[in-house]
């Protein structure tokens, strides 16, 4: 904890987006624009069986229909959805036999990211699958996870290699028509990941994705489907990044997780698209819909997100308590400075016996932006002894940003507890000048502040994340005090 | 080390320091006396740089350097340490990660390397047996829930982990009971060196019977108005403020 806590504080680099490079390999695009056509060739260019194109087809059609929802706390500027490339790949293709094959600056970019797709992984213990602009790039450690009946491929891969399961699960935690963003997500996604794993197994190590954004006018839509069956067990860690570009670029992702009985599902986000620069020029538009269902008895989901990037983040982590017993958990950080906006929460529907949700949201605000958490806690008539404990909070730096807090609670069962408490707070000018008299500067203390105000969230995730996630923080937060 | 020359700071243009002057030597403990509102607290935030106060008038020369041009967190690395009249509460953060950042800062300053995490807890060993202070509390959040007692103690704790050359005590004896004085002012005498000076400020001589000053100063309506040996604490426990009033010409 406190030898993180030096890294930190000797690792303040300047506040610049560190991942804002563009990494110059060859790519595939289909021209600008979204038309049934347009659907039919990214299927057709991905070899897709039939049920893939007619589930695709049937979504563009219901997207038709829709429009984009306008009650988050957000001002979204018009996207044209004309402008946009749907499907973009590094030229190479995305086969690779062995790492020799990876294109070279692929390798570069992933380094400078961070992400040692080699040995030093194994060490590490994690399985990575590198998405780039939505390709599948190479996922590693497949053979270890294969000896325990562990899938963990693309998405791409699996529609080919295990259609059945396919089938089955996706869209059956976020069917193709809940929402604009799903929607689309359903009819121009290019992959994404899929894990399975079998009954009683435990996944041994961390199984990992970064996505990538790389090219431009590019959206990326890629799509992930985790299905834990009985008795199982899998942390799954999701990080992100993208050039710095002048334009706003789209990334609409679905993840649904499917937790059968016993099972239980950790997944972990540090969502660091980049947010724009200071003036609120470029940046990422983030509409992701997640979803998890805890299907059967006692099962149990947790959800982790520190949101730092991106200049509008719309992000709902949900959870279907299904199943009798079953625990979901909900713990959140997300930062806002400049001109971000966040729009973020959660939804946890209880439809089991004694199912218990725990949400822990911290909200920070800088700048001139705008953060709210919006989260519903629904019990429903057959939820008896359902409890739910809400806790947000928001953290103020400065007095020209917002912070606002829409809890919505349905209870239908009178034996139902539901507890929530708020709080929000501002860094005291007293407490850094405490900090300055102590030798500490502003900047630094600061980041003390913060990281306290966040360890409970923090300590929910794997290690090495919660220090990528605390240098995240700070750099994020630079030059928003003092 | 410092030289305080006809300094005059005010608050929202409110002038609060109306031309004081002071000296300051190695080795030297000065007790600073005076009623309420008359400036102390005040001499002692301008001291550590605190911003809402405008200095208008004078200079303050510590170790040659203009004192005005270093930020906060340079006078307290370069040895400068105000103990608060009330310390603040900064929740979530321990004392342990406060203190290892203040600590390293100053080393930092210094050109030294950082403390290893075994050398740093055995420095934080060593000083909370110093000033006797019970590792429940350095275990939480930097005053987070303390006790009035508590936090000047802490107060002290924190000084004897910095070890400054300059330590200003903004009334560290209130509050505290009569054992947590005696503990506390302990700890300040072994802190003592021939090459650094302490300022204390407090209104009660009972503090003086165990740091026994070298000068008292008396600070009446933003200047010092009178400054003797150790007795004349005695002499205002005595009497009070009205005697003094009267020889400058008041009342
Ligand atoms: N933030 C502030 N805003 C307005 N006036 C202030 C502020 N801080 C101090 N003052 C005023 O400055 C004067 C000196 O205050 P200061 O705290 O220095 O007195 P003191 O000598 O330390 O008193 P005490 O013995 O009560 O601690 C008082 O009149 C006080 O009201
Ligand atoms: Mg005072």
């Amino acid at each position: 904890m406190d030898k993180e806590q030096d890294i930190i504080l000797n690792e303040i680099t300047g506040n610049e987006y560190k991942y804002g490079f563009v990494t110059d390999i060859e790519t595939e695009s289909i021209p600008k624009g979204l038309s049934e056509d347009v659907v039919r060739l990214i299927s057709e260019k991905k070899g897709e069986p039939a049920f893939m194109l007619e589930y695709r087809l049937k979504a563009y059609r219901k997207w038709l229909t829709l429009t984009m929802p306008t009650w988050a706390h957000l001002k979204i500027p018009e996207i044209n959805y004309q402008d946009i490339i749907f499907y973009s790949v590094p030229k190479q293709g995305a086969k690779y036999q062995s790492m020799d094959e990876v294109d070279p600056i692929l390798k570069e970019t992933f380094n400078k990211l961070g992400i040692p797709l080699e040995e030093q992984l194994h060490l590490a213990g994690v399985a990575v699958d590198a998405v780039m602009d939505s390709v599948s790039v190479k996922t590693t450690f497949k053979e270890t996870l294969a000896e325990l009946g562990i899938i963990f491929c693309s998405m791409n891969e699996a529609i080919k290699e295990h259609p059945n399961l396919l089938q089955k699960y996706l869209g059956s935690v976020v069917p193709y028509g809940d929402n604009f963003f799903a929607a689309l997500n359903a009819a121009v996604f290019s992959d994404g990941s899929f894990v399975y794993i079998p009954k009683g197994v435990r996944c041994p190590m961390e199984l990992s994705t970064y996505f990538r954004i790389n090219a431009a006018n590019t959206g990326q839509f890629e799509r992930t489907l985790i299905i834990a069956d009985e008795e199982s067990y899998v942390s799954y860690l999701e990080g992100c990044t993208a050039p710095m570009r002048d334009e706003n670029q789209l990334h609409a992702a679905v993840v649904e997780i499917v937790v059968m009985e016993n099972a239980e599902v950790k997944y972990s986000t540090v969502q660091n698209w980049y947010p724009g620069d200071k003036n609120g020029k470029g940046g990422i538009f983030n509409f992701v819909t997640k979803r998890g269902i805890c299907k059967g008895d006692n099962a149990k989901l947790s959800w982790t997100q520190v949101e730092t990037g991106s200049a509008i983040t719309w992000k709902y982590p949900s959870c279907i308590l299904k199943g009798n017993n079953s625990a979901a958990e909900f713990y959140s950080v997300a930062v806002t400075n400049n001109y971000q906006q966040a729009d973020t929460g959660t939804k946890m529907i209880h439809l089991g016996k004694n199912t218990k949700s725990r949400i822990v949201s911290k909200g920070i605000s800088a700048g001139k932006s705008n953060n709210s958490y919006r989260g519903l806690v629904k019990i429903s008539k057959k939820a008896e002894n359902a409890r739910n404990y809400s806790q947000c909070d928001s953290l103020l730096l400065g007095d020209q940003c917002g912070s606002h807090t829409f809890p919505y609670i349905d209870v239908q069962n009178t034996k139902a507890v539901v507890e929530h408490e708020a709080t929000t707070s501002k860094i005291g000018e007293d407490q850094i000048f405490y900090c300055n008299q102590r030798g500490i500067s502003t900047e630094d203390a600061v980041g003390l502040i913060v990281n306290g105000y966040v360890k409970e969230v923090l300590n929910k995730l794997p290690m090495e994340f919660a220090v990528e996630a605390q240098k995240l923080l700070q750099i994020s937060l630079e030059g928003s005090v003092g | 080390m410092l030289q305080i020359k006809n300094l005059h700071a005010s608050i929202n243009s409110k002038e609060i320091l109306k031309g004081l002057s002071l000296e300051i030597n190695e080795g030297e403990v000065h007790a600073i006396m005076g009623p309420n509102g008359s400036g102390k607290s005040t001499l002692a935030a301008v001291l550590a740089g605190r911003e809402i106060f405008e200095v208008t008038q004078g200079e303050v020369i510590y170790y040659g350097k203009n004192l005005f041009e270093m930020k906060p967190e340079d006078r307290a690395r370069a040895g400068i340490f105000l103990g608060f009249q009330y310390p603040i509460e900064i929740p979530g953060v321990s004392m342990v990660n406060f203190m290892r950042a203040a600590v390293n800062e100053q080393r930092k300053y210094k050109g030294l390397t950082p403390l290893s995490s075994s050398d740093f807890l055995k420095l934080m060993r060593e000083k909370k047996e110093l000033v006797e202070i019970d590792s429940k509390l350095t275990n939480r959040s930097v005053n987070e829930g303390f006790s009035g007692g508590e936090k000047k103690k802490n107060e002290i704790f924190q000084m004897a982990m910095l070890e400054p050359k300059l330590a200003i005590l903004d009334e560290t004896d209130s509050g505290l009971d009569i054992d947590a004085l005696r503990i506390v002012a302990n700890g300040v005498n072994k802190l003592k060196r021939k090459d650094n000076a302490s300022i204390v400020i407090t209104h009660y001589q009972r503090l003086l019977d165990y740091i026994v000053p070298d000068f008292v100063h008396v600070l009446y309506k933003g200047r010092i108005v009178k400054s003797a040996g150790k007795e004349l604490a005695f002499e205002l426990e005595e009497k009070g403020y009205d005697w003094i009033k009267k020889e400058i010409g008041e009342e």
